[in-house]
């Protein structure tokens, strides 16, 4: 390694230690106006009520802050609920919001300068050390050392970057109100984005992006030389900066509902949820479009495209998760099972997913319609098990805090009820295969080790069978890394796209169907 | 064929044997089988070693099959050394004392490195590669060294240069020839890769022979003298100076031997119900024209097993036919797949039309017959081709203007590769002075990434 890239390596850990101390910065005083400035007016008054012995109190930290907020709500609330007085009950959570206002100190006065301190101190480090990665090497295969590097092979670097990565969700997810203090740093770029103060999407939106971005270069890097991951890395990179990140916030500005609309149903969950259909339905003509293209991807896009190019032209080349996973997590990629037994596992999960998903949709379609008669109370409780144990859960805490463990597509492959979909038509009516070439494979096993998804590719290649698998993402790597050539990702006729009985080339003694 | 009970073992748990055992399980279900190996209990790939000290893989990724799969198939497994064959009894004695009876034997003990009675060969840190021990050698013996000199340049010797340089070793390498591999490629193939291993900061050293090893106090190994009469300082020596037939405990007994074990068609030796495949095996008459007594490839190895397993368990036993030649490697970053016969140096009955990239790291070489204009066989380095289309064209007898007429559907680099065949037909155009052309694909079909 380079000086250079060592420098850049250690800016990279400042950058990110500062992040991770920023939270513990600062002091907290909540005051009355703040809470009738961020409360629902419904609300207001006994807020301001419950709360008000907090009222002109410095905290030292947010752990105090919280410690009385919490104690205070909940006390109010558990008096309520013991009389049954449902009604009064206050359901909604204002810890984040009123820690991010009574968050007071050197954060809030100069976010920018935190920012810089921190995210960008740590994007510029990692710029300092990926673009000169294999600079005086030639094109070619860069997996050397992946097998000895604690990063990379579930050493003690690997587990502890997923352990952060799993703590970061479970805070994002369900404590974000210790974490205000990341997302006021963001305030100043929410508002020249959107107008509006960040919130902690827009704080895990602006990572994730900068993530597919920076790591995004790193795949250039890489891969140079090989057009199918140049191309396909751009692709996500442009996806998830326009389509994911930009566009649903000049919406925002817009003065419509939030919306990516490359996003579709049902890894998009909450599509046809009634808060999002009304929504799009009072959004004039393009709430329309939304709602129209929404559908029109779900029946049209997702079979058409994917018989055309196989799911690919989705998981590895425009999704968000898919973005994620081929960019920050493609250091992680061999880690994933490949074993009969995974598959199987994946087999249930995946569709049980699915099942999962079309069931709920239709049970909240039936109940709008219904105009939330019977099925209210059964919509609530199933779209809060989804949204928890899936869209939470699953897509995040474990989507992404298990790259080091289980390789970068443990979503993807275990849960995503899109891929699913997409998977059942790629299996059954598309032109997309891999080729096997002949009898030229040599039985190495770089593909099956390669292959993010957990395909045992080798298994195939080396009967000279073609590989139709419902989980392939088209991810190219398999036929990037192998040594003899065997492998091309193809879209082709139908007819021998499946053939279950291969016969290898070169032997004319007897034709042995493998 | 298939008498019930009937014992079948399998020495050697390689490409050859695995293949043989997969194969006559699949159409014989009552065989007793037995496959015995000393170097590892269950089937790798002889072929990934290089990626396992390499950091690629670990040694459980080079296991073609998940361990179940043996019991699941009812393919017996031990791990053991033969250290006698008593062909009269029927008997195998292995090295902790226990013997095994079989009904019927296959010999697929595969090869061993080549040692030619170099002085200071049996130095520490003087090794060739072949097996998992060799590899777990190599590990120890390159720890914390300055130099590695690597002696032969064929194709594990570039491995090893590989595997060296991806630890940061600096390594030498002694090629007798005058270019890499030249007694297999053409000159032109040659000078590309020697190019590419000096890219790879290899200190390439052409026409240079071992002449001695040199050894220090504790005998290890310090340096090699050259026949130019230089001393290169280092403190590991890989010599991969070719393998022979692994058969040095049937000497002296009543199995026919020459380079290996000798066999006819039906692989079957001078003793009955005793068969040999793979490395191991040499036929007592090449079995085609362009093929070698022995060979030892990969491909070979498995083509031989298919073939016994089916002898074994049919009642119509075949011959070897081998069909057309086909082999590959990977030279550090350039692949290389050849397809019919291709030698490295012809006379006036052929022809041959090379192209080469501009920026002398791809190549194809088309050969072909002088009289009929008829393909005979092609090389490619950096360029993907189509297996099934040559072994197509060349078994047909494809006219070249046909082949390269048709090159991009031979054409196998992954989507969205520079159209290298293009320059090709561009520059077979001119010499030959010829107006070829591509069949036109309908912007339609390209948009949907149709290949016809
Ligand atoms: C580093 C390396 C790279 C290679 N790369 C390629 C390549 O890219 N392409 C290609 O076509 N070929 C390649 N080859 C050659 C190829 O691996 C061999 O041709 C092939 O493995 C031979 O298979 P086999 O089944 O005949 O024997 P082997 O694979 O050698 O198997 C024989 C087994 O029998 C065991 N055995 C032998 N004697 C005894 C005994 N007395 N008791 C018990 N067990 C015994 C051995 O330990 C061994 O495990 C490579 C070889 C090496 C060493
Ligand atoms: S099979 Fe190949 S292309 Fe498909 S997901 Fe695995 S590595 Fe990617
Ligand atoms: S990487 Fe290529 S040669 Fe190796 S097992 Fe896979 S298909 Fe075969």
């Amino acid at each position: 390694m380079k000086k250079l890239q060592i420098i850049g390596l250690l800016v990279f850990v400042l950058g990110f230690l500062i992040f991770s101390y920023i939270p513990f910065l600062g002091t907290y005083q909540l005051e009355k106006e703040m809470v009738e400035q961020k409360v629902k007016p419904e609300h207001t008054d006994a807020m301001v009520r419950i709360l008000k012995p907090m009222f002109g109190i410095e905290y030292d930290s947010n752990f105090d802050f919280l410690a009385d907020f919490n104690e205070l709500f909940k006390e109010y609330n558990y008096d309520l609920k013991v009389r049954q007085d449902w009604d009064q009950v206050i359901w909604d959570d204002y810890a984040f919001i009123l820690t991010k206002s009574a968050s007071q100190g050197d954060v809030q006065e100069t976010p920018l300068l935190f920012l810089g301190g921190s995210i960008l101190v740590a994007v510029i480090g990692a710029l300092i050390y990926i673009l000169p990665l294999y600079k005086d090497e030639p094109e070619g295969i860069k997996n050397n050392g992946i097998y000895f590097s604690s990063m990379k092979s579930r050493g003690v670097l690997g587990i502890m970057t997923g352990a952060y990565l799993i703590l970061f969700y479970v805070i994002l997810y369900w404590f974000p109100e210790y974490m205000t203090n990341l997302v006021l740093m963001l305030d100043p770029v929410s508002k020249a984005i959107s107008g509006n103060e960040a919130s902690q999407w827009f704080l895990y939106g602006f990572i994730y992006t900068l993530a597919i971005l920076v790591m995004g270069i790193r795949m250039f890097r890489k891969y140079k030389g090989n057009t199918y991951q140049t191309l396909r890395t751009g692709s996500v990179m442009f996806f998830q900066l326009a389509f994911a990140f930009l566009l649903p916030e000049i919406l925002i500005l817009l003065n419509m509902p939030w919306h990516d609309f490359k996003n579709i149903w049902p890894l998009d969950y909450s599509f046809f949820y009634d808060y999002r259909i009304d929504g799009m339905l009072s959004s004039g003509a393009l709430g329309m479009f939304m709602l129209v293209w929404g559908i029109i991807l779900i029946v049209l896009g997702v079979p058409v495209l994917t018989y055309i190019y196989g799911k690919r032209w989705y998981c590895s080349w425009v999704c968000g998760c898919g973005g994620l996973a081929e960019t920050l997590g493609d250091p992680y990629r061999q880690l994933s099972d490949k074993s009969l037994k995974a598959w199987k596992i994946e087999r249930y999960m995946i569709h049980g997913v699915l099942v999962f998903a079309v069931l709920m949709t239709l049970v909240t379609i039936v109940n709008y319609f219904m105009e939330f008669g019977l099925l209210g109370q059964a919509t609530d409780q199933l779209h809060s098990i989804y949204g928890f144990a899936i869209g939470s859960a699953f897509a995040g805490v474990i989507g992404t805090g298990f790259y080091p463990f289980m390789g970068n597509r443990v979503w993807c492959r275990f849960g995503c009820p899109l891929a699913a979909y997409l998977g059942l038509v790629q299996r059954f009516k598309s032109r997309f295969r891999i080729t096997t070439n002949g009898g030229q494979c040599i039985s190495c096993g770089n593909c099956s080790t390669y292959c993010e998804m957990g395909i045992d590719v080798r298994w195939y290649a080396q009967r000279g069978q073609n590989i139709v698998r419902s989980s392939c993402v088209g991810c190219g790597i398999c036929s990037a890394v192998c040594p003899r050539g065997v492998l091309k990702l193809e879209n082709g006729e139908e007819e021998g796209r499946i053939n279950e009985m291969p016969i290898l080339i070169g032997n004319k003694s007897v034709s042995v169907k493998s | 064929m298939s008498k019930a009970g009937r014992k079948i073992v399998i020495i050697g748990n390689g490409i050859s044997g695995i293949t043989c055992a997969r194969n006559i399980r699949k159409s014989d279900d009552q065989a007793e089988i037995l496959v015995i190996s000393g170097e590892t209990e269950h089937f790798f790939s002889r072929t990934a070693l290089m990626y396992i000290y390499m950091g690629h893989m670990k040694y459980e990724h080079t296991k073609p099959y998940e361990d179940w799969f043996w019991e699941e198939n009812r393919i017996g497994l031990l791990k053991a050394w033969i250290e006698v064959v008593d062909f009269g009894n029927k008997k195998l004695l292995c090295h902790n004392g226990n013997s095994i009876a079989y009904d019927i034997l296959v010999m697929a003990t595969g090869s061993a490195p080549n040692k030619f009675g170099w002085a200071g060969q049996d130095l520490q840190g003087v090794q060739g590669l072949y097996s998992i021990q060799d590899l777990e050698m190599m590990e120890e013996n390159t720890q914390n060294i300055q130099r590695a000199v690597v002696v032969g340049g064929g194709l594990i010797g570039i491995e090893m240069a590989e595997m060296l340089a991806s630890r940061n070793i600096p390594v030498t390498f002694l090629v007798r020839e005058k270019n890499f591999w030249d007694n297999v490629l053409p000159l032109e193939e040659a000078e590309l890769i020697n190019r590419h291993i000096k890219e790879h900061h290899i200190d390439l050293r052409l026409e240079t022979e071992l002449n001695e090893i040199i050894g220090d106090k504790v005998n290890r190994v310090k340096g090699v003298k050259t026949n130019k009469g230089e001393t290169i300082e280092c403190q590991f020596v890989g010599l991969t100076v070719g393998v022979s037939p692994n058969i040095s405990f049937f000497r002296d007994t009543k199995l026919a031997i020459n380079r290996g074990i000798l066999i006819d068609e039906y692989f079957r030796t001078n003793i009955p119900s005793v068969y040999a495949i793979g490395d191991c095996a040499e036929f007592k008459e090449a079995p085609a024209p362009d093929r070698k007594n022995i060979e030892q490839v990969w491909y070979t190895g498995r083509m031989h097993g298919e073939t016994l397993a089916h002898n074994l368990t049919s009642g119509k036993p075949q011959p070897y036919k081998p069909g057309i030649w086909f082999n590959s490697a990977k030279f550090f970053d350039i692949e290389y797949q050849t397809y019919g016969w291709v030698p490295p140096v012809w006379d006036s009955k052929l022809g041959s039309f090379y192209w080469e990239d501009k920026r002398g790291k791809i190549c194809l070489r088309f050969i072909y017959e002088n009289s009929n204009k008829k393909i005979m066989g092609v090389n490619a380095f950096g360029f993907r081709l189509r297996h099934e289309f040559f072994d197509k064209a060349i078994s047909e007898g494809w006219l070249l203007d046909k082949v390269i007429s048709n090159l991009d559907r031979a054409n196998f680099n992954p989507e969205f590769y520079k159209p290298y065949h293009k320059a090709v037909l561009e520059q077979y155009n001119k010499e030959k002075g010829t107006n070829l052309q591509f069949a036109k694909v309908p912007f339609l079909k390209r948009l949907i990434g149709s290949r016809t």
